[in-house]
């Protein structure tokens, strides 16, 4: 981000250091990730020690220090949906995209990651694909469920 | 003054006084690897748990950061005590193999071969690098990073904390040694963060004393000190 | 909204709307929480909205979206007003065929109600269907009377008049004392006397209190709260400002989980809805009581459920405990006196007092008062937010409400209590939900968790699920809980990876007393126990993988094998064309071969195959 945007997040928190895991969030929220350059500028603006801000966004889940995908893939691995087999999704997104939990795929398009819970227990698994929820998948549709955004990119 | 019992001995304590202190201090041999006198106790590594009782309850639980009170009573040795510490030294053990003090604790307390598969740091994340930086010297160069299993203690980029000054505070309290210090006519290096600053020679004697950046630092927090001070060698002055 | 200065006031805009409001006309509810909007809620919304339209019938039909109503299996639920008609899993095709047959027609829609799978039978009314037949939602009821956006709705089912009773009529220490005989016990999981909290940290010197609402949902397989936050966030705040006036409390948090966006939308809206019409500031309902709420998310730390590592991280910390002998309401957020309570907890304090102590104490058992709310899923029939009075067996829950076991296996196991919890067996479901009699079987009450698992859970698994799980959340400081979590992971894994020794069960044993005695903070007091439980009351699952290197649920890739049976393959290729490491041949019409050595194990070809040809041995 732009140092005048990551200054407007500042200003919105009031430049409290308290304020550090929200002001992060934004930071996340808009970038989709959080670069070296962005949280070396909020350490040095903030102002606020810079090994304080990567014990924060280390600590975090929500935080990622890498670019995700174009369309971040998170698999929900909550009981309700383990017991459904979501270990074998997962197994078939990491086939599929041929990276591991973490990675991006070369072209850019889907990051994976698993997430403790989601909260939509009824429809498990669930698999997020950006902003969209999958629900009861099975290693069988993550083929198709995938196109669609293949497709998309292409156009 | 406030009194309570450490195995049965009458130990008188001040306000504000952790209970391990305390028992060190009246010869009372709890091991310990998190704690130092100088710094917050932080209550990671679990070795100086004991059982104390207050009131109707007792409970086994970190010495270095409970509160000395009136009427406790503290046993550093029973079943459950050494049980507990025994198992934190074998877990430990696993962790840091090689490190000798370590090693030396497991042989007092007759741990032999832990039963799991052995790593190879030696670092115990019992965070008194983090703390000596913060607290004492106050850069705060370098912290925990991440969380769970995947924890460990370092520079927020990895290598070469951009503000450590190389004062080796974090070398000295460690406890197992493994953030060792290497210095040369012109350079110091602080190994563990790959963090290398050149020295400053003495106008007087020439030794190389301090890191540059260090007495920079120390000239920045400090008032009233004449600049030539950070000229000359702690001998030479 | 103008501004409400008194409880007069109150009592007048409340009478405006409900005056203004004909009961008698048609209104359709639509659920659009997170479970139905991943089930395309939103499209269905947006489609009925034109279909109203085009037929000039946006004036005379209302359209309340509400949030989730419990039986999320079946959403997104659409239910016709005044007629009180259930139509399940509705899509936005279904629409102009409601708009025409049941709107404008009267005539229901046979196709799109729910069919008990015992009789056959189609049922109209939502009440009459089983899964909400046995339930008690006095709390959770509320979702489907309401949109949870709309500070007026909330006032129609009498919101915040219980606040200005109590602001008027009670002094806090009168309240306090209403939640204590109420025996009401935190339902985030502890169960602590909600009442005794608020008495210690009403008198806890200092001059800044805080109330805070545990929103960190944490529990893989528990979304209570979710579903109140998103469905009646007016209620979780109502009761805060009950609690905060009681314990002298001027500033409250809402600290919600990151993964929750809706609910956390959802509150703050409520939040900009109070102070706009003066019901948060200052002098609220023109009294001394000054209050103000704010929300923070979380970000994505199973241990800031914990209500230390919440409070620092509330402090723009990491969410590391800090040790308990420091009480948090005597010394909490900034060193402050601080209440913090769980979500659920807060929505029964309006509850209690509007209704009184003795009819709340009627319900639930001599420990237990009052009902709670469980995420019945997994491997049940109906899966969804279910609200039952304390002291309702496990049984009833699940094969009453929860329609028994989904698909043919046998009911194996429900755990409960998240991954502090335990598994109850089969054998022991006719017990009641009750928070002493839990813990006695080795689980607990927990948040509401309720995970139901049939004879294909493999329980070492789940065990090995639960502390990978661990391990990954702990925060890290205790040598025990990290060091020990990690253990107890590898050996479970060992075991399941048909590496386990003779000795493990010990080992593990051991272990979940170290972790348990040497952490701490709960995370690490509690970690053992979905392991202990399971040894308890599976010791021979663990048996049969360490000793016969089998699994008996068939779970356990290392250990299992897929195979293509004869008599039921009928060659059609289905399972040839899914598997993405080509270990199935054959040819068409012809029976195919699993290739042992290449198989993965990945359930793609089951999932493919329609003749039930593929086992698993």
């Amino acid at each position: 981000m732009n140092q005048k945007g990551i200054d407007k997040i500042l200003e919105k928190h009031g430049y409290e250091d308290s304020s550090i895991i929200a002001i992060l969030q934004d930071l996340q929220e808009e970038d989709n990730y959080l670069s070296e350059n962005d949280l070396v500028y909020i350490s040095e603006n903030l102002p606020i020690p810079l090994a304080r801000v990567y014990r924060i966004a280390t600590f975090y889940n929500a935080f990622s220090l890498t670019p995700r995908g174009k369309y971040p893939i998170s698999v929900c691995l909550g009981t309700a949906c383990h017991v459904r087999g979501a270990p074998m999704v997962l197994d078939r997104l990491r086939l599929e995209l041929g990276i591991d939990v973490g990675g991006v795929t070369e072209d850019g398009l889907f990051s994976l990651e698993t997430v403790n819970c989601l909260g939509a227990c009824a429809m498990g698994p669930i698999v997020v694909v950006g902003k969209d929820y999958h629900g009861q998948m099975t290693p069988a549709k993550v083929g198709s469920a995938l196109k669609k955004y293949r497709k998309t990119s292409k156009e | 003054m406030i009194k309570f019992t450490i195995d049965g001995v009458e130990v008188e304590a001040e306000e504000g006084q952790y209970v391990l202190q305390v028992a060190l201090d009246n010869g009372f041999d709890i091991p310990h690897l998190c704690y130092h006198e100088a710094l917050e106790p932080y209550g990671a590594c679990r070795l100086c748990q004991v059982e104390i009782t207050n009131g109707n309850r007792t409970r086994l639980t970190t010495s270095c950061n409970y509160p000395a009170l009136e009427g406790i009573d503290v046993q550093t040795s029973t079943e459950k005590v050494i049980k507990a510490r025994k198992m934190v030294i074998e877990l430990l053990l696993a962790r840091s193999p090689n490190v000798s003090i370590i090693k030396e604790l497991a042989e007092e307390y007759s741990v032999g071969t832990p039963r799991f598969k052995l790593g190879d740091d030696d670092c115990i994340l019992c965070g008194l690098c983090e703390r000596v930086c913060r607290e004492i010297v106050g850069v705060e160069a370098i912290s925990f990073l991440g969380r769970g299993s995947d924890r460990k203690v370092g520079p927020p980029l990895g290598i070469n904390p951009q503000t450590c000054i190389g004062c080796g505070a974090c070398a000295y309290v460690c406890p197992t040694d493994c953030i060792k210090v290497e210095e040369n006519e012109n350079e110091r290096t602080i190994v563990r963060w790959e963090r290398t600053l050149p020295m400053k020679k003495c106008k007087v004697c020439g030794r190389s004393f301090a890191p540059w950046f260090q007495l920079d630092y120390f000239g920045k927090i400090t008032e009233g000190i004449p600049k030539d001070f950070w000229d000359k060698c702690p001998d030479c002055r | 909204m103008k501004s409400i200065n008194t409880p007069q006031e109150l009592e007048k805009i409340r009478k405006e709307i409900v005056g203004g409001r004909d009961p008698e006309k048609p209104c359709i509810a639509i659920t659009s929480g997170t479970s139905a909007r991943a089930y395309g809620s939103e499209k269905v919304i947006d489609t009925l909205r034109a279909a109203l339209k085009k037929q000039g019938l946006t004036e005379k039909i209302d359209i309340r979206i509400t949030g989730g109503q419990g039986f999320d299996e079946r959403e997104p639920l659409l239910i016709v007003y005044p007629q009180d008609i259930l139509y399940q899993q509705v899509k936005p095709k279904d629409i102009s065929e409601i708009v025409s047959e049941t709107l404008l027609g009267n005539r229901i829609i046979d196709r799109l109600l729910y069919k008990d799978p015992q009789t056959g039978e189609k049922i109209v009314n939502k009440d009459d269907i089983p899964f909400y037949k046995a339930q008690t939602p006095y709390i959770f009821g509320n979702n489907s009377k309401i949109d949870p956006t709309s500070i007026e709705d909330y006032f129609t089912i009498g919101g915040y008049s219980t606040l200005a009773k109590v602001l008027t009529e009670f002094s806090p220490e009168q309240v306090i004392d209403i939640i204590k005989k109420s025996d009401l016990r935190g339902r985030g999981g502890g169960g602590f006397p909600t009442g005794m909290k608020w008495e210690s940290c009403r008198n806890a010197p200092g001059n800044k209190h805080y109330v805070i609402c545990n929103a960190d949902e944490g529990d893989p397989g528990a979304y209570m709260d979710r579903g109140l936050l998103e469905g009646n966030p007016h209620s979780i705040l109502e009761g805060m400002m009950i609690g905060a006036y009681a314990i002298g409390s001027d500033e409250g948090y809402v600290y919600v989980r990151y993964e929750y966006p809706l609910a956390s939308e959802n509150v703050e809206k409520a939040i900009g809805q109070l102070r706009d019409c003066g019901l948060l500031g200052e002098n609220i309902l023109g009294t001394a009581f000054n209050f103000d709420i704010k929300v923070s998310r979380g970000g994505g730390a199973f241990i800031c459920g914990e209500s230390t590592a919440l409070m620092a991280s509330l402090e723009g910390k990491v969410g590391e405990p800090r040790a308990k002998h420091i009480h948090t309401v005597e010394s909490g957020l900034w060193d402050q006196p601080t209440d913090l309570n769980n979500v659920e907890t807060w929505a029964n304090v309006p509850l209690i007092i509007n209704k009184g102590v003795d009819w709340y104490t009627s319900i639930g058992t001599e420990g237990s008062k009052g009902t709670k709310i469980f995420s019945l899923v997994g491997k049940v029939k109906n899966t969804g937010l279910v609200e039952v009075p304390m002291g309702m067996t496990i049984k009833e829950i699940v094969y009453d409400i929860g329609g028994g076991i989904a698909g043919n296996g046998t009911l194996k196991a429900v755990q409960t209590g998240g991954p502090s919890g335990g598994a109850i067996p089969a054998s022991l479901i006719d017990m009641p939900v009750d928070y002493d009699k839990l813990k006695e079987v080795g689980s607990m009450m927990g948040s509401g968790g309720m995970i139901v698992m049939d004879d294909k859970t493999c329980m070492v698994d789940i065990a090995r699920y639960f502390m990978n799980f661990l391990k990954d959340e702990s925060c890290g400081k205790c040598t025990t809980c990290r060091e020990g979590t990690r253990r107890m992971y590898e050996v479970l894994d060992a075991i399941t990876q048909g590496e386990g020794k003779d000795g493990d069960i010990e080992l593990l044993e051991e272990l979940s007393w170290i972790v348990a005695e040497g952490s701490l903070c709960a995370l690490g007091q509690t970690a053992p126990n979905p392991v202990l439980s399971t040894i308890r009351y599976f010791r021979d699952e663990y048996e049969a993988h360490i000793k016969e290197k089998r699994c008996p649920a068939g779970v356990c890739k290392a250990l299992i094998t897929y195979s293509i049976d004869e008599e039921n393959c009928t060659g059609c290729g289905a399972c040839k064309k899914v598997c993405p490491v080509e270990a199935i041949t054959g040819e068409k019409k012809e029976l195919h071969t699993i290739d042992p050595d290449k198989c993965i194990r990945c359930g793609a070809c089951i999932a493919a195959c329609n003749f039930d040809a593929v086992k698993v041995a």
